[in-house]
């Protein structure tokens, strides 16, 4: 069996070329970073590409590296069932847009995934069929996991019960 | 001895009226996070609180007259909590079980109401996280006696049960 790693990032940089950032592998676990505008496309192909068949998405999330460039990065983790083989794929987000694209048309799990890291972070997931937050209230003005918010929260901004 | 002959004993109507209220404190059960399962537990065989005449637990607030709050209150939930204790019939109490509830507990947290006190009236607050069972019994207990003698809900000074050692 060739090596999937190989495989993997082989077929990425051949088929996308111009998207494709870098890729490496840390203790067995293979990440690989492409350029945002690519991602919906580069989820599309993993699962239908014959040989590899990454079938299942696992999780979105985000993170605030909280940086002057790029400060955000959103995080995939895919799963092939067949192959028994995971992949990681992260793309870089800057503060001046936070538009990425919706992967749910391709994985329809992605949905509230997507939802969480929107409420979280203030991601904006462009083709997303439902982008509320799903965690806080919906009148709430804030990115809760963003560095920049306090702990304990902003006073006065989730409403309690009158007593 | 004039009880016997007589057949009939005197006493005030609110000790009477008292006396069946806290022996059927019908309990509803708001449990929210895992100090419910110790809430199970203190219904279950080994705690029985049926001996306590509080075995009738409520799904409908409007059955119920003692909330047990047993878990981490978000502000989003909060304002269920709230709904939920508006609905119940007066007189009602509220035991604050473990806690998150009583304090937040470990979730020093923006979306964890840091203590149910800062938007309910609470009779006994019980520690423990999660309480044991026999603990959050000594707090139903200790809100028979809040009745007992004749206090209103969610007045007078508030009662704090201790962990076991």
């Amino acid at each position: 069996m060739p090596d999937l790693k190989e495989l993997v990032v082989g077929k990425l940089r051949d088929r996308f070329a111009d998207e494709f950032e870098s890729s490496n592998e840390y203790r067995g676990e293979l990440t690989v970073i492409v350029k945002k505008s690519a991602i919906r496309s580069v989820c599309q192909f993993l699962r239908d590409d014959a040989e590899l068949r990454f079938d299942s998405l696992r999780d979105v999330c985000g993170v605030d590296y909280y940086r002057p460039e790029d400060r955000f990065e959103v995080v995939y983790n895919l799963y092939s069932i067949p192959q028994n083989f995971r992949l990681r794929i992260k793309v870089r987000v800057d503060e001046s847009d936070l538009h990425v694209d919706s992967v749910t048309p391709v994985f329809s799990t992605a949905d509230w995934e997507e939802r969480e890291t929107y409420d979280m972070y203030g991601i904006i997931f462009d083709g997303h069929p439902d982008l509320r937050r799903i965690y806080m209230p919906e009148d709430f003005e804030h990115f809760p996991l963003r560095k920049d918010f306090p702990l304990m929260g902003i006073p006065g901004s989730l409403a309690l019960p009158r007593k | 001895m004039g009880l016997e002959q007589e057949s009939f004993f005197t006493t005030k109507l609110d000790d009477i009226i008292g006396w069946a209220r806290k022996n059927s404190l019908w309990p509803m059960p708001m449990g929210i996070s895992c100090c419910a399962i110790e809430m199970m537990a203190f219904a279950g065989p080994r705690t029985d609180v049926s001996r306590f005449g509080s075995e009738a637990f409520r799904f409908s607030p409007r059955q119920s007259d003692l909330m047990i709050v047993a878990g981490t209150v978000t502000y989003k939930m909060s304002h269920v909590v709230r709904k939920i204790y508006d609905q119940m019939p007066d007189p009602k109490w509220v035991i604050a079980m473990g806690a998150c509830t009583s304090s937040g507990g470990m979730y020093r947290s923006y979306s964890v109401v840091q203590g149910i006190d800062l938007f309910l009236p609470v009779d006994v607050y019980v520690a423990g996280c999660p309480p044991r069972p026999d603990n959050l019994l000594r707090g139903l207990m200790e809100v028979q006696a809040k009745i007992a003698r004749g206090e209103k809900p969610g007045q007078k000074e508030k009662i704090y049960i201790q962990e076991h050692a």
